[in-house]
């Protein structure tokens, strides 16, 4: 993703707007994987800036909802399992803020 | 359109990720195109917890399990003529099950050597490397500029790789 790419600063990135996990496509799905390999070897062949980002067009064929739920663990993390409910609480904070 | 970075995840993951202070180190590392990428051989990196079982222990997730805010920074060697049914994952944060459905979605071995029978690229590295994508709370990656990335960086010069594709889970 490329909220990561810019933070770490990868030298030369195709960003996906793929689910997490899925880094090339959707599984079996050889047309796409193929797409954007291909994508990747023309960002390595004229990319010519340090940290460079291109944004592939390429789009996820299925609903956001159901992929959302599709990549996650059966069960949380132990970071979100441990940090989740401090991270809930803000969050409720932040919509009792703008309801205010 | 941009790439939205968070269009797949829930608003907590979304959250506990915004939280980082990190920022990219200047300058950033660069090292032109040896050759053209015809003729180069390619390396595979995924940090999606991919182990071949049998040759190499899981990452530790039982520490993980433990300490919620550690996370392995040790690396796997996959070798790239490896059965994908000796291949496993040991990676708390993705759906493991997705991801050994099509072991090309995160390690593109069959695509690549599809891109080097169609002549589009030079070569396929003899092993792939494998990491586990998460580093812990703060997320660091201290152990892995020192120790572990500069050890790939060396097993990839001595097969003769010209460059690397990473694939990040």
């Amino acid at each position: 993703m490329p909220f990561w790419a810019e933070k770490i600063g990868v030298p030369r990135t195709l960003a996906v707007e793929f689910p997490f996990g899925q880094t090339l496509g959707r599984a079996h799905d050889t047309a796409q994987q193929m797409r954007v390999l291909r994508q990747c070897l023309d960002v390595l062949t004229h990319a010519d800036t340090p940290g460079e980002i291109v944004h592939s067009q390429e789009a996820w064929p299925q609903p956001v909802a159901e992929a959302q739920k599709a990549w996650q663990p059966n069960e949380p993390s132990p970071i979100i399992a441990e940090l989740g409910p401090r991270i809930r609480e803000i969050l409720r904070e932040g919509r009792r803020n703008n309801q205010d | 359109m941009p790439v939205d970075s968070f269009k797949y995840l829930p608003r907590l993951i979304a959250m506990f990720y915004q939280t980082t202070t990190r920022e990219a180190e200047y300058p950033i590392p660069w090292t032109p195109l040896p050759l053209p990428v015809e003729e180069c051989t390619f390396g595979l990196v995924t940090s999606g917890g991919l182990y071949h079982k049998g040759s190499e222990p899981p990452f530790d997730l039982e520490r993980e399990k433990q300490e919620p805010t550690w996370g392995d920074p040790t690396f796997r060697k996959i070798p790239t003529e490896v059965d994908f049914d000796q291949i496993r994952i040991s990676h708390l944060h993705i759906n493991q099950a997705m991801v050994l459905d099509d072991i090309n979605v995160l390690l593109p071995i069959d695509r690549m050597r599809e891109l080097v029978d169609a002549e589009r690229i030079g070569g396929l590295a003899e092993n792939a490397y494998s990491f586990m994508g998460f580093q812990g709370y703060p997320p660091g990656a201290s152990e892995w500029r020192e120790t572990y990335g500069p050890q790939v960086a060396d097993l990839f010069h001595s097969e003769g790789v010209d460059c690397v594709l990473l694939t990040p889970a």
